[in-house]
């Protein structure tokens, strides 16, 4: 890598926070058509389209700050697997209905308190995005909060269900605070701010919706990282070939 | 009609469009409790802005007539048109009525 300034760190920056919502949404999305009812079906396809949204807002501002990338479509359609910067977390498969419950429930949790230190983010344009998905995501962590609770503390095979997805999910979890150089720079201009300090207050808060879920966070547990240098696990590659197929075979394709 | 099957209990939902205006019942859905059946008529019914407010009522919870009972329930009111207002002039800029 070059060396970093504000404006490419930015960039990279940026794009993190976009494949996050955009990996995550491309997921629930996954759920179209097959939820376990008609109402989640569409409450889930709802959070969906709130991710892409956010994704989509993030990834124009990125595309304004390097050449390469021109257009949001561009980045979301055009890099592969070792460009992409989200956590392990969210590319993980879909499962049954525990593991998307959960796997939201992480994370919405931690976009929470992202967010509500990125409204503070010198940079005008993160802190605006930021602050019109808050509400966004309030209500994202109340639908996946209140379904862990549940699932969690609901039947044998629910709380069996929601154990099992707690051990195939949480060994991805610890990536989501990771940080690099690009933290570096970025938070000695105010723009981002120091993301593994949100780790203890995470933590806290899902602890106690746990033991409300009847649910154990898992002692020492192996933590998996890779994704802020592009190594992810392998259901990256088979998401993207699916979601980028169309721009792939059909470069610059448009509706006619 | 079956209240409980594995989809949860059925609901039903009252959509309010404004304020100082009646909740209108906008249809029906299924979850497992209140609170969950808040959240998916805010999903089902209001994603295009239709509402500020939501009300969710346990559908056998509901008493309704029947339909063997309209004859003496209704007809008994289709001979006294004098009951409709039909006489009065509306004044312009009424909403809702």
């Amino acid at each position: 890598m070059t060396a970093l300034n504000t404006q490419s760190a930015t960039f990279e920056y940026v794009v993190r926070l976009a494949d996050n919502c955009l990996v995550l949404g491309h997921r629930l999305s996954e759920w179209c058509g097959k939820g376990p009812i008609l109402e989640e079906d569409i409450a889930l396809i709802n959070i969906s389209l709130d991710l892409v949204g956010r994704a989509r807002s993030l990834y124009a501002y990125a595309a304004t700050l390097n050449d390469k990338y021109t257009t949001e479509d561009h980045l979301a359609y055009r890099r592969d697997v070792k460009e992409f910067r989200n956590s392990l977390l969210l590319e993980q498969p879909n499962g049954d209905y525990a593991q998307t419950i959960l796997r939201s429930y992480l994370y919405d949790v931690f976009s929470m308190l992202q967010l509500q230190q990125l409204i503070k983010s010198k940079d005008q344009t993160i802190a605006g995005i930021s602050e019109k998905s808050i509400k966004e995501v309030t209500y994202h962590l109340e639908h996946s909060r209140q379904w862990l609770y549940r699932l969690g503390d609901g039947t044998e095979e629910s709380h069996q269900r929601m154990e099992l997805a707690l051990k195939n999910l949480w060994r991805f979890s610890g990536n989501l605070f990771e940080k690099n150089e690009v933290d570096d720079v970025l938070m000695k201009e105010g723009i981002a701010f120091d993301i593994a300090q949100l780790k203890p207050e995470w933590l806290a808060i899902i602890e106690k919706d746990f033991a409300l879920a009847n649910l154990k966070v898992p002692e020492n547990m192996f933590s998996q990282t890779g994704n802020l240098q592009g190594v992810h696990t392998e259901h990256l590659g088979y998401l993207l070939a699916e979601m980028q197929f169309l721009q792939r075979a059909y470069p610059d394709a448009v509706w006619d | 009609m079956e209240n409980q099957s594995n989809q949860g209990i059925l609901w039903e939902v009252f959509i309010q469009a404004n304020a100082g205006i009646p909740h209108k019942h906008a249809g029906s859905l299924h979850a497992p409790d209140a609170k969950i059946a808040l959240m998916n008529a805010r999903d089902v019914y209001t994603r295009r802005s239709e509402g500020m407010s939501i009300w969710v009522v346990p559908s056998n919870a509901i008493t309704a007539s029947s339909p063997e009972e309209a004859g003496s329930f209704f007809e008994p009111s289709n001979d006294k048109p004098y009951r409709h207002p039909t006489f009065y002039k509306v004044p312009e800029g009424v909403k809702y009525l």
